[in-house]
C-alpha cells in the first residue's frame, strides 16, 4: 500500500484554442496574446511569464489584430468590424466602435500612440484619433482593391505601407494618398501561384520596407522608389507574420510549416559601415501554422495553431545565463479550470462554452505502491451544461458538497442547484440574481457550502448566504479607497472565518466574515500572486507567487511565520526557482498540519514544514526512497520538499480525504491529435 | 643513356591527385596538383599533364600561386623546403629551406615576403600555423628560419584553416571549436558547439572551412552534413550564425565563388552543391560526379571549378556547373584481386578500378584510358552491403579475349560466382560480352589463364578451383540459322586427388599445362588432356606457379607457403635446385628469360631478378618497399633500353612495376620524370608556351627539320604514324576550333591541303592557322568577364594579328607584321 490512492483523470478534454495575435508592451514589459476564440490573455514577462489578466472570449469576435498604444491602452479588432479597448484594470471590454469598413484584418498603432489605423476588408485604411477616454474616426485613405492584410508605421508616422493582395501600398499619411505601389511577384518555385498574400509588412526607419508573403518570400523594399531590394526564399509554404525589434536590427518571421527564422543585420565587413540582412538561426518550435510572432528586446515570442506560446531567448542578448536564457512554452492558462467537491467524489471541468460534472470512478482493489488498480465503477459523466449566448466562461465552481454549480460570464452570473436522486441528476437554476452580481472574476464556496463569495470586477468581494434553494446577500467588501483593482482569487478558511483575496498586484486583504470588515492586508510583493490557501486550525495564509516564492501568513497574529521567515532568510533551492509554470492550487492534509501540498502543471510537491529544508547542493528532485533502505539513509536524505513529478502536465491535483488524491492531467499528445493536421513536409531518410 | 646511375625505385606515376585542392593559374588554362612527390601541371582545355615540376625529395603536400607574380608557384613538402617554381616552363626558382616537416601552406596577397605553413609540434597531433619569412637573396638556395607563430592546436588538414578578408583574420577549424585570429588586433576569438554525446549533437564536429572573399563571412562544413555561415565573429557574444543542410553525411570540402555570390560544397554524395546567395532554397546540383568529392578549387578568374575525388580524378567544372574536363589517375581505393595485368593491344596496365570496373591505365602518360563495366550493375555505396566482387581477370590470344570471374558470398553456404568472357570488337574498339558462366565452378575459382601459344588454332582457358576441380574452356561454333556466332564451353574436367587446385600455368609453346593441387604440382599433356607427372616437394602448397620461357622453357617454377622455390627440370622431372626465399611476387618477363621473384622479410621486401636454368640471380635488389608488395608485372618497352651494365640487363626489353600494399605503383628508373613525357604532350607544350619571337622561328625551323625526320621514320615504322598526324598545327587546330568561329570551307581548304604538302613553303601555311588558333582561345577567355587581367602582352598582339589574316594579307602588310614580332621582346621577361 502507498501513502495514498490516487485518481488519474485523463478525460477533462480541453483544448485551448490557437493563438491568432501577439502584441508585445515595449515600457510595461507585457504581452498580449489573442487567440482564435476571442480571449485577449496579458502575460507579465517581467513577473516570470505570469499571465496575470485575460479577457474572456466571444463567439462572434473573431480577433484579428491586437495592438498597444500609448504604453498602457490595448486595442483589438476583428472579422465583425469593431475596434474594441480593452479595461486592463477592471479586466473588461471598455467600449466597441465600429469601423463602417468590413471585418478588420489589421490595425496599428502611430508610433507617438495618437493615432490609430485599421485596414479592412472593402480595401480601405482608416485612421482614428485617440482620445484619453475614446477613440475618433479621423479619416479614409485611399481605397484599394482588396482587403488590407497588414499595415505598418513609418517610425516617424509621416508613412505607412500596407499589404494587400499582391502587392504593397505606402501612403502619406498627410494627404492619405497612395504614393507607391510596389507589386509581388506571384511565382512560387516556378509556378504561378493564384494570388499572394502579403501577410505582414514592417517599415523601418531608413524607408525600407519588409513584406512577407503566401509564397514563401521575405522581401526588402525601398519606399522612395517603389523598387525591390532584395528577396529572400524561406519557405515552400506561407510567411505569415513578421516582427521587427526597436533598434531595427533583427527581426523574425514566422511560417505555416511552423519554422520561425531569425533575420539579423549584420555588418559586411568588420572595418565597413556597410550593413546587410541575414537570415541567421531558424527555430522549429511549433508543428502549425506561426500566427504571429512578437520581439522583444531579449527574446523572439512566436504562437500559432498548436496553442503554444514559444519564447526563445535571445542567447547575445542576455546579460548573465540564468533561467532567464531558456526556452519557454506556455500551454496551458495560468488558472484552474479544475473544481472538485470532495465529499461527492466530483469533478467540475469548465470549457470556453460548457461545464462538464463528473463523478470519479471507484475500485475496491488494493495493491502494493505504484500498482494500477482496476476500477469496479467507471468514471460517470453526470452533466453537460451549456452556456446561453456567445460569451466564453469566465470561472466556475462547484461547491464542497456537490449540490451548488456556480458560472459566470461576461455579462451574466448562473447560480444552479443540484439535487441528487440516486442516479438521477435534477439541476434548477436559482433565478432572480441580483443586479449587482453580473459578471464574477471568482467563485468561491465556503467549506461547508453555506456561503458563496463572488469576486467581481470594480474590486469588490460579495457575500451571499445559500438557503435552500434561494439566498441572501449578505455583505460587500468594498475595495480600498482609491484602488479600482479587481480581485481575481479568493480563498476561505475551513472554519468560515477567514476569507482572503488578492488582486493582480496589490497585496493580499484578509477579511474577517463574521465580523464582516478588513483584518488585515498582507504586505504588498513584487511578484503577482499566483495561488492562495489557508490552512485549518492554524489559519496559516499560503500565498504562492509567481516568481515561486512560497509565504506563510499567520492571520490571528497579523504576521509572517517563523517557518516562512526560515524559508525566506536561507532561500529556495535554485532548481524551485527555476520551474517553469506557476503553482495553481494548495491544499492541506486534513491530519497533518504540517504538510502543504501544492502542485504546478509539472510536479506534485508535499512541504514537510518539520524536515530541514534543502539548500543548494542537495538534490531537489529526489526520487521516493526504496521503502526497504534502512530508515537511516531515508532521514539523511529527505528534506522538506517531497515532488513527484510522474503526472503531467497537471491541470488540478487535491486531495479527496486522508488518503486519496485526485489528480487532472491533459497529455499533450491528446491536444495534438486534435488540431487539425500540419503542413505535410518531407523528412529525409523516410 | 648517357651515364648508368644506380638503381632507384620511383614512384611511377599512379600517386595521388586528390591528396591536397587543385589550384588554378590565373589565367584557368592550367590546374596545378600535387602528384606524390611531383607538381603536375595539366591543361584544362586538353586535359593534358604539360609539366611536371620535380625536385621535392618527399610528399608535397601544399601548392599556392606567387600572389605577387601570377606565373610563379609555391609549393612545400615534407622535405621541409618551400619551393618556387615558374611553371609556364617547368623551372625551379628558388629554394627556400625552412627545416621541419610542412604539412600546408598559405600565401596571402597582402602578406609581404612571407607565406603561412602549418607544422607540427612534438606531440604528434598538434599542430601550428606559422609564418615564414622568406629572405630576399639572389641565391638559389636559401635558409627560411624566421618564423612567427599565428595559431597554435590546429588540424592538419589545409582544409580546416581559411584567410579571410585579404587577409585581416584567419580562421582554423578543429574538433568542436572555429577559432578566428584576427591580425590586426592580434587577438582569437573562439566559438565551441555543443558537443555533448546525445544524439542531436553528437555530429557537430567541424570538418572544413572556407572564407567569404568579400564579406566577414566564414562558412564551415560539418561531420552531419550541416554548413554553417558565420557572422559577427568579431565580437565573441553578437556573433551568429546560419545553417545551410542539404548532405546527408559529412561535408567534404567547401569553396567560395570569386565574388563570393555562391559558395560550393561537395560530400560523399558525390554531387557539387552549389548555394547561391547562401540561401538554403537557392541551390543547384552537379549530380553523379562518380566518386566522394575530397576538394573544391576555384580558379581565381572565377570561370572554372576543380573537384577532385576519391577515385584519383580531378574535374574542371564550369561556372555554369557543367562538366568540361576529366582528369582520371590510376584509381586506386578498392582491394586489388585482380593483380597488375597488361593488355597486349594498349601496353595499359590493367586492374580493378572503380567498384565493378576494370581500369585500363597508360603508364605512359599516368593516365586513365578507360573503364571497363564487368559486373553491370548499379552499385550502392552504402556501408555494410556485401558486394559483388571482381577477383579475377586474364587477357589471351594477344588481348582478343579477356576472361573476367567475380564472386559475391554472403554467408559460408552461399556463394555466388560468375565467368564472363569478352571479345574485342575492333569496329568498336572495345571489349564485349560473349560468354556468361554462371557458377563455372562449385568453390571460389583460384586462377585462371589462357592458353597464349602462338600456334594453337584454338583458343583455351583453364580455371582452378577449390571445389578440387580445374576446366578447360574451350571456344566452340555456337551458330545458328539466324547468326554466326562463337561461344565458350567446358571441354574438361580434370581433379587429383580431390585436392584444391591453387594455380595454373600453360607452357610457353602450350603443350603443356601445370596445375598445382595443394602441395602437388600435376603436368597435363594439352593435346589429350593426359596426366603426364607429378612433382611433390612436401615444402608447403604451392603458391605460385610459372614455366621457363625461351632457352629455359624446360624448367618450373614453383614457389610454396612455407618460403621454399623449387625448379624442376621437365626433361629430367626431377628437381633441378631450390632455394629457400620466401615469395611473394613471381613474375616472368615475356621477352626473356628472366624471372622477377619479390620476397618478404620482417626488414621489407627484397628483389631477386634469376633464370630458371641457374640458382643463382643475376640481379638483387634489397629494400625495395618497407611495406608488402601485392602484385608484380613486366611491362614490354616499345624501344627496348641499352643498359650495358650486366646488372641491368635484365631492364632492357622490358620494365618492371608492382604495387605495394598501400597502392603505390612503383618501378625501377634511372631517368628523370620530365624525361618520360611522352614527345606529343612535349610538342604541345611547346606550341602553347612560346610566345612568337624571334627565338620561335629558330624553334620552328628546328621543328619542321625534326618532323621530317619522323616523317621518314614513319615510313618505316607505322608506330609512329599516329603523333605525327597530330603534329600538324593546321589539321589539330582546324579539329580543336568550334566549328562556328571557323572561316568559310573554301578559306580553309587550300590551307589544309597546304599543309599536307610536303615543300618547304609549308612554314608561312603553318604559321598562319598557329596564330588563329591563338585569337580563338582569347575570345573564349574572353567571355569571362573577370578574367582578363592576367592576359600575356603577345597575345594582345595576337589579336590584331588574327583579325587582320581573316581578309587575306597582302604582302607588305605581312612585312609591316614581321616587324612588329621583332618589337616584341616579352619572352625575354620570362624568368
Amino acid at each position: 500500500m502507498g501513502e495514498f490512492k490516487v485518481h488519474r483523470v485523463r478525460f477533462f478534454n480541453y483544448i485551448p484554442s490557437g493563438i491568432r495575435c501577439v502584441a508585445y508592451n515595449n515600457q510595461t514589459n507585457r504581452l498580449a496574446v489573442s487567440r482564435t476564440d476571442g480571449t485577449v490573455e496579458i502575460y507579465n514577462l517581467s513577473a516570470n511569464y505570469f499571465q496575470e489578466k485575460f479577457f474572456p472570449g466571444h463567439e462572434s469576435r473573431a480577433t484579428e489584430a491586437l495592438c498597444w498604444a500609448n504604453g498602457q491602452r490595448l486595442f483589438s479588432a476583428g472579422l465583425n468590424g469593431e475596434i474594441i479597448e480593452y479595461d486592463l484594470q477592471a479586466l473588461n471590454i471598455k467600449y466597441a466602435v465600429d469601423a463602417f469598413g468590413g471585418p478588420i484584418w489589421s490595425m496599428a498603432a502611430s508610433p507617438n500612440g495618437s493615432q490609430l489605423l485599421v485596414g479592412c476588408e472593402d480595401g480601405s485604411v482608416k485612421l482614428f484619433q485617440i482620445t484619453p477616454d475614446k477613440i475618433q474616426f479621423e479619416r479614409n485613405f485611399d481605397r484599394q482593391k482588396s482587403r488590407i492584410l497588414s499595415l505598418s508605421w513609418h517610425p516617424a508616422g509621416t508613412h505607412i505601407a500596407a499589404g494587400s493582395i499582391d502587392y504593397i501600398s505606402v501612403f502619406d499619411v498627410k494627404s492619405g494618398s497612395a504614393i507607391h505601389k510596389m507589386l509581388v511577384d506571384r511565382q512560387y518555385m516556378g509556378v504561378s501561384k493564384r494570388k499572394c498574400i502579403i501577410w505582414g509588412v514592417a517599415f523601418l526607419s531608413d524607408g525600407t520596407v519588409i513584406s512577407v508573403d503566401s509564397a514563401g518570400k521575405v522581401q526588402f523594399w525601398d519606399s522612395a522608389t517603389g523598387t525591390l531590394v532584395k528577396n529572400h526564399l524561406i519557405a515552400n509554404t506561407d510567411v505569415q507574420s513578421i516582427a521587427i525589434s526597436d533598434q531595427e536590427d533583427s527581426f523574425v518571421v514566422g511560417t505555416a510549416e511552423g519554422t520561425v527564422f531569425h533575420f539579423q543585420l549584420v555588418s559586411v565587413t568588420s572595418n565597413s559601415s556597410e550593413k546587410q540582412w541575414v537570415r541567421t538561426k531558424p527555430f522549429q518550435h511549433h508543428t502549425h501554422d506561426v500566427r504571429a510572432v512578437a520581439h522583444s528586446p531579449i527574446a523572439l515570442i512566436s504562437g500559432g495553431t498548436d496553442t503554444h506560446l514559444v519564447i526563445r531567448p535571445l542567447m547575445e542578448k542576455v546579460e548573465v545565463k540564468n533561467y532567464d536564457a531558456a526556452l519557454r512554452k506556455i500551454t496551458f492558462p495560468h488558472r484552474r479550470l479544475v473544481s472538485c467537491a470532495k465529499k461527492k467524489q466530483l469533478l467540475l471541468f469548465q470549457f470556453a462554452h460548457h461545464l462538464e460534472l463528473w463523478r470519479l470512478g471507484s475500485t475496491v482493489a488494493t495493491g502494493k505502491n505504484g500498482d494500477t488498480l482496476p476500477l469496479s465503477k467507471n468514471a460517470d459523466h453526470l452533466l453537460h451544461l451549456k452556456t446561453k449566448g456567445p460569451e466564453n466562461i469566465i470561472c466556475s465552481c462547484i461547491s464542497p458538497c456537490g449540490s451548488w454549480i456556480a458560472y459566470s460570464t461576461a455579462s451574466r452570473f448562473f447560480l444552479y442547484r443540484l439535487n441528487y436522486e440516486h442516479d438521477n441528476i435534477n439541476l434548477q437554476r436559482v433565478s432572480k440574481m441580483p443586479a449587482f452580481l453580473r459578471s464574477a472574476l471568482q467563485i468561491l464556496f465556503s467549506e461547508d457550502s453555506t456561503k458563496l463569495f463572488v469576486a467581481s470586477n470594480q474590486g469588490s468581494v460579495h457575500v451571499i448566504r445559500l438557503l435552500e434553494g434561494s439566498f441572501k446577500h449578505l455583505h460587500t467588501f468594498q475595495p480600498q479607497s482609491g484602488t479600482v483593482e479587481s480581485m481575481c482569487l479568493l480563498a476561505v478558511s475551513p472554519d468560515g472565518n477567514w476569507l482572503a483575496a488578492s488582486g493582480t498586484s496589490a497585496g493580499v486583504h484578509v477579511y474577517n466574515v463574521k465580523q464582516l470588515k478588513l483584518h488585515c492586508t498582507v504586505p504588498a510583493y513584487n511578484f503577482p500572486v499566483t495561488a492562495l490557501a489557508i490552512a485549518p486550525n492554524t489559519n496559516n495564509l499560503v500565498i504562492a507567487h509567481s516568481d515561486q516564492q512560497v509565504f506563510e501568513y499567520s492571520i490571528p497574529d497579523k504576521q509572517y511565520t517563523q517557518w516562512s521567515r526560515t524559508i525566506q532568510k536561507q532561500g529556495f533551492h535554485h532548481l524551485w526557482l527555476q520551474r517553469d509554470t506557476p503553482i495553481t492550487h494548495i491544499s492541506f492534509h486534513p491530519k497533518r498540519p504540517m504538510h502543504i501540498l501544492l502542485h504546478d502543471a509539472y510536479m506534485f510537491c508535499i512541504i514537510d514544514k518539520s524536515l530541514p529544508l534543502p539548500n543548494d547542493k542537495t538534490l531537489l528532485y529526489n526520487p521516493l526512497p526504496p521503502t526497504n533502505e534502512s530508515d537511516i539513509i531515508r532521514r539523511r536524505t529527505a528534506h522538506a520538499f517531497k515532488i513527484s513529478k510522474k503526472y503531467k502536465p497537471l491541470l488540478f491535483m487535491d486531495l479527496l480525504d486522508e488518503r486519496t488524491l485526485v489528480a487532472v492531467e491533459r497529455p499533450l499528445d491528446d491536444i495534438i491529435a486534435q488540431l487539425p493536421p500540419p503542413i505535410k513536409k518531407k523528412k529525409f531518410g523516410t | 643513356m648517357v651515364e648508368e646511375e644506380s638503381l632507384r625505385v620511383v614512384r611511377c606515376g599512379g600517386s595521388e591527385l586528390n591528396f591536397r585542392r587543385a589550384v588554378f593559374s590565373a589565367d584557368s588554362k592550367y590546374v596545378f596538383c600535387v602528384s606524390g612527390d611531383f607538381i603536375k601541371v595539366y591543361s584544362t582545355a586538353t586535359e593534358e599533364c604539360v609539366h611536371i615540376l620535380q625536385g621535392h625529395r618527399n610528399l608535397v603536400t601544399g601548392i599556392q600561386l606567387n600572389p605577387k607574380n601570377h606565373l610563379q608557384l609555391y609549393s612545400c613538402s615534407f622535405d621541409g623546403m618551400i619551393k618556387l617554381w615558374d611553371y609556364t616552363d617547368g623551372i625551379l626558382i628558388k629554394t627556400f629551406i625552412v627545416g621541419c616537416k610542412l604539412h600546408a601552406l598559405f600565401t596571402l596577397d597582402c602578406a609581404e615576403d612571407s607565406v603561412f605553413v602549418t607544422i607540427n609540434k612534438e606531440k604528434p597531433d598538434v599542430f601550428q600555423l606559422v609564418s615564414v619569412k622568406l629572405p630576399k637573396s639572389s641565391s638559389q638556395e636559401v635558409e627560411a628560419k624566421e618564423l612567427s607563430f599565428v595559431l597554435d592546436y590546429i588540424n592538419q588538414s589545409p582544409k580546416c584553416i581559411a584567410f579571410g578578408n585579404e587577409g585581416e583574420y584567419v580562421a582554423a577549424v578543429r574538433d568542436f571549436y572555429l577559432s578566428v585570429y584576427f591580425f590586426k588586433k592580434k587577438t582569437t576569438s573562439r566559438f565551441t558547439l555543443s558537443s555533448s554525446r546525445n544524439k542531436k549533437h553528437a555530429k557537430n564536429n567541424f570538418t572544413c572551412v572556407a572564407c567569404h572573399p568579400k564579406e566577414d563571412c566564414i562558412a564551415t562544413g560539418h561531420r552531419d552534413g550541416k554548413i554553417r555561415l558565420w557572422r559577427n565573429f568579431d565580437d565573441e557574444k553578437k556573433y551568429t550564425y546560419t545553417c545551410l543542410h542539404w548532405h546527408h553525411d559529412l561535408v567534404m570540402d567547401l569553396a567560395f565563388s570569386v565574388t563570393g555570390s555562391s559558395l560550393l560544397s561537395g560530400g560523399r554524395e558525390s554531387v557539387l552543391v552549389e548555394w547561391r546567395e547562401a540561401a538554403e532554397k537557392n541551390k543547384e546540383f552537379l549530380p553523379r560526379l562518380g566518386a566522394t568529392i575530397e576538394h573544391i578549387s576555384v580558379s581565381p578568374a572565377g570561370d572554372l571549378f576543380c573537384t577532385s575525388h576519391s577515385d584519383n580524378k580531378m574535374i574542371i567544372i564550369h561556372r555554369n556547373l557543367e562538366a568540361s574536363a576529366v582528369i582520371q589517375g590510376l584509381v586506386k581505393d578498392r582491394n586489388i584481386f585482380t593483380g597488375l595485368m597488361i593488355d597486349p593491344r594498349t601496353k595499359a596496365l590493367v586492374l580493378n578500378g572503380k567498384p565493378g570496373h576494370l581500369q585500363f591505365y597508360s603508364l605512359q602518360s599516368d593516365k586513365q584510358l578507360y573503364n571497363l563495366d564487368i559486373i553491370q550493375q548499379e552499385y550502392i555505396s552504402d556501408y555494410g552491403l556485401i558486394q559483388i566482387e571482381l577477383t579475377k581477370a586474364a587477357f589471351g590470344c594477344y588481348g582478343n579475349w579477356l576472361a573476367t570471374v567475380e564472386q559475391r558470398q554472403e554467408k559460408e553456404t552461399e556463394l555466388e560466382l560468375q565467368m564472363k568472357l569478352w571479345t574485342y570488337n575492333k569496329k568498336t574498339q572495345g571489349f564485349v560480352l560473349n560468354t556468361k558462366v554462371n557458377m563455372p565452378h562449385e568453390d571460389h575459382i583460384t586462377a585462371l589463364c589462357f592458353c597464349n601459344a602462338e600456334k594453337s588454332e584454338n583458343p583455351t582457358l583453364v580455371t582452378t578451383s577449390k571445389d578440387g576441380h580445374f576446366k578447360v574452356w574451350i571456344l566452340t561454333d555456337d551458330s545458328d540459322i539466324y547468326k554466326k556466332a562463337v561461344g565458350w564451353t567446358c571441354d574438361f574436367v580434370g581433379s587429383y586427388h580431390k585436392y584444391q587446385a591453387t594455380n595454373c600455368c600453360f607452357s610457353e609453346d602450350g603443350s603443356l599445362l601445370a596445375v598445382s593441387f595443394e602441395e602437388i604440382v600435376t603436368i597435363w599433356d594439352s593435346e589429350t588432356w593426359e596426366l603426364k607427372c607429378t612433382f611433390c616437394q612436401r615444402a608447403g602448397k604451392i603458391r605460385h606457379l610459372c614455366f621457363g620461357r625461351l632457352t629455359c622453357s624446360k624448367y618450373l617454377l614453383g614457389a610454396t607457403e612455407n618460403g621454399i622455390l623449387c625448379c624442376w627440370n621437365l626433361l629430367s622431372c626431377a628437381l633441378e635446385w631450390s632455394a629457400k626465399l620466401n615469395v611473394r611476387v613471381m613474375e616472368p618477363d615475356p621477352n626473356s628469360e628472366n624471372i622477377a621473384a619479390i620476397s618478404q622479410s620482417s626488414m621489407g621486401s627484397d628483389l631477386f631478378v634469376f633464370r630458371p636454368s641457374e640458382p643463382r640471380p643475376l640481379y638483387i635488389q634489397k629494400n625495395i618497399s618497407r611495406e608488402e608488395v601485392q602484385w608484380g608485372v613486366f611491362v614490354p618497352r616499345d624501344v627496348p633500353e641499352s643498359f650495358t651494365s650486366e646488372a641491368y640487363q635484365w631492364l632492357n626489353r622490358s620494365q618492371f612495376y608492382f604495387l605495394t600494399k598501400s597502392q603505390s605503383l612503383l618501378t625501377f628508373s634511372m631517368q628523370s620524370p620530365e624525361e618520360k613525357l611522352t614527345p606529343t604532350s612535349k610538342q604541345l607544350l611547346a606550341e602553347e608556351t612560346l610566345p612568337t619571337t624571334p627565338f620561335y622561328f629558330i624553334l620552328g625551323k628546328h621543328r619542321q627539320q625534326q618532323q621530317d625526320d619522323k616523317l621518314n621514320e614513319a615510313l618505316e615504322n607505322e608506330l609512329v604514324q599516329l603523333p605525327l598526324t597530330e603534329n600538324i598545327p593546321a589539321i589539330s587546330e582546324l579539329l580543336h576550333t568550334p566549328a562556328h568561329v571557323l572561316p568559310s570551307a573554301s578559306f580553309l581548304c587550300s590551307m589544309f591541303v597546304n599543309s599536307l604538302l610536303l615543300s618547304k613553303e609549308t612554314k608561312s601555311a603553318e604559321e598562319i592557322p598557329d596564330d588563329v588558333s591563338m585569337e580563338e582561345e582569347k575570345e573564349s577567355v574572353d567571355s569571362d568577364e573577370e578574367n582578363n587581367f592576367t592576359e600575356e602582352v603577345q597575345d594582345t598582339n595576337n589579336t590584331d594579328l588574327g583579325k587582320d589574316i581573316i581578309h587575306q594579307l597582302s604582302k607588305s602588310e605581312e612585312k609591316e607584321l614581321r616587324k612588329f614580332r621583332k618589337v616584341d621582346y616579352s619572352w625575354i621577361t620570362a624568368p
